[in-house]
């Protein structure tokens, strides 16, 4: 089985006409562990939408082991689909299904399995997240985090060749994140054919599992390369981003309240 | 683009304003209908080639159907109460109070089982199919069945669909006939007309044409109030009024106030056909 690879060319997207990417031209290797580094709002999630094909591109083409998905006939597209496995960023877990149940959709509704063999699997793939106890459990009945872990395990329950995971760590306590990380090292390990792209503005994550890093910056890819690369490189904005620097923007902190809401919030409080 | 847009309007002679401030909104609601009406064919449409819809249509049977059992009985009751009392001192100048059976029988058979069974389903489970596929739609629930291959509209409304088609007629008949049996307890047990006139009338009035076209109009409001619903939902990331939970919100009410349009509209049209 060969590796898929994600290229994106001249690619610019966005909401109606609020416009997130101007020009997007990138590739991520096959078969390698890929992540996307951007600030808040920059549009790494309407990046990997436009990898899952939720939402066209405006100009541009992104391509997916070398053919372009907009293009490509409906039902050869949802061929390519149903290789993606995709960890949303809340997770997006069906509230009215258990975790197991939730966990098992694709398999129950593309395979006709006998619903035990279904379930065995189901918990099989919760218990490398982590969360074989909870598999009778409701999405609501969880924390934030096992939430993210039940996402991934739906992500990759059916086989993905290509795995996509937006933020797999933001908001997750370390020792937390750290087990995300290695669960997709390992994974990584196990199915060395299988791409993965991980969204995220964690360091301590970025060092653990990249192989391959792009930035994003004002709806650009400013930066595309390994590790050792992103470190050597002298571009301003990356030290920065790297060295957690905020450039002494202290301005936003400086400023008083304007006297009148001051002297009106210190009656306020005094009453 | 909009700032020329918007010069253009200000340049533009009265008449063409005019035409301009009436035809952005028909243009709208153009695109609205043809919108609404491709959703429904491709809910009717994934009915049949859609795996495992008979398990998600029980379920549906008893969020709409069951769980609104109780508040059509109860609805049912009152208003073939009311329509007791107010038949009963409207015929009794004319002296023909034992026309009650008849015309109690006929006005909830014909009108008011179809059109208020309706328009509670749409407050009572029509709302919250709304609120549900809106909440499942703001946080990608729907975009994750999309990309696990699985086609949203069969696994979210086609469902639906069939349950409403099987729920309206059922609780039409079932107020239909709770509300035959309030006009018997103002009528018979209260007003002292004779039972058995009472009965007889409903009898010798009530023909089958009048209970098929109840039927049939429960079916097409059925049909509309579900679409409606569920269409409101599954688009309310693109609403332009407003974001997130918010436009859950204004989505279940356009959903509410359209729908009960919809019925009464439909109900003039079907009505004016089946007479
Ligand atoms: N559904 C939407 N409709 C309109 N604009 C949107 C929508 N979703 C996101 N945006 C806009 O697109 C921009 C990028 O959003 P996106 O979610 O891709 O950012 P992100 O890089 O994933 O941020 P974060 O790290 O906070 O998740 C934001 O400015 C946001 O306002
Ligand atoms: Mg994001």
């Amino acid at each position: 089985m060969q590796a898929w690879d994600i290229s994106f060319s001249k690619l610019k997207a966005g909401y109606g006409s609020h416009v997130v990417l101007t020009d997007v031209t990138a590739a991520l290797p096959a078969g390698a562990v890929s992540v996307i580094l951007g600030g808040s709002g920059c549009g790494k999630s309407t990046l990997l939408r436009q990898i899952i094909g939720l939402s066209k591109p405006l100009s541009g083409e992104v391509r997916v082991a070398g053919r372009d998905i907009c293009t490509l006939p409906p039902a050869e597209f949802r061929r390519v689909r149903r290789r993606m496995g995709v960890l949303f960023q809340d997770g997006a877990l069906l509230g009215a299904l258990t975790l197991a149940q939730n966990v098992a959709l694709p398999l129950t509704e593309h395979l006709n399995l006998p619903a035990e063999a279904v379930r065995a699997e189901a918990v099989r793939i919760l218990g490398m997240v982590g969360l074989s106890d909870f598999a009778d459990f409701y999405p609501n009945e969880l924390s934030g985090g096992m939430r993210k872990r039940a996402g991934l395990a739906r992500a990759i329950i059916a086989q993905p060749r290509i795995l996509l995971c937006d933020e797999p760590t933001s908001g997750l306590d370390p020792i937390t994140a750290a087990r995300m990380d290695d669960l997709l090292l390992s994974m990584h390990r196990r199915f060395p054919e299988m791409t993965i792209v991980s969204v995220s503005h964690d360091l301590a994550s970025l060092n653990r599992i990249a192989d391959y890093v792009l930035v994003l910056r004002d709806g650009a890819c400013v930066f595309a390369g390994t590790q050792d690369a992103l470190r050597a490189s002298d571009d301003p904005y990356l030290v920065r981003f790297l060295n957690r620097d905020g450039a002494g923007d202290d301005a936003a902190a400086g400023e008083c309240a304007a006297p009148a809401v001051q002297a009106s919030l210190d009656r306020w409080f005094a009453s | 683009m909009p700032q020329r847009n918007a010069d253009d309007i200000s340049r533009a002679s009265p008449p063409v304003k005019v035409l301009r401030l009436l035809g952005r909104p028909a243009l709208r609601a153009l695109n609205a209908m043809g919108s609404v009406t491709l959703f429904m064919l491709d809910g009717l449409r994934h009915i049949f080639t859609t795996r495992r819809i008979l398990g998600r249509t029980v379920r549906q049977i008893y969020v709409i159907g069951y769980q609104s059992l109780f508040v059509i009985l109860l609805i049912g009751l009152f208003c073939g109460m009311v329509l007791g009392l107010q038949g009963y001192y409207t015929l009794v100048r004319f002296g023909s109070v034992g026309m009650l059976g008849s015309a109690v029988s006929l006005t909830m058979i014909r009108e008011l089982g179809p059109v208020l069974t309706a328009i509670m389903l749409t407050g009572r489970a029509g709302s919250s199919m709304t609120a549900e596929i809106g909440v499942m739609r703001i946080t990608d629930q729907i975009d994750a069945l999309d990309v696990m291959d699985i086609n949203s509209v069969a696994y979210l409304v086609s469902p639906r669909i069939v349950a409403a088609l099987l729920s309206f007629p059922m609780l039409t008949a079932i107020f239909d006939v709770t509300g035959i049996f309030g006009g018997y307890l103002t009528g018979v047990c209260m007003l002292d007309i004779n039972e058995g006139a009472y009965l007889y009338r409903i009898v010798s009035s009530v023909t089958m044409t009048d209970v098929a076209g109840g039927f049939l109009k429960a079916l097409v409001f059925g049909l509309l109030v579900t679409t409606v619903c569920c269409h409101q939902g599954y688009k309310a990331h693109l609403r332009r009024d407003s974001v997130g939970p918010e436009a859950v919100g204004s989505a279940t009410t356009s959903a509410v106030v359209i729908s009960c349009v919809l019925i009464l509209a439909a109900d003039y049209v079907l009505t004016s056909i089946l007479l």
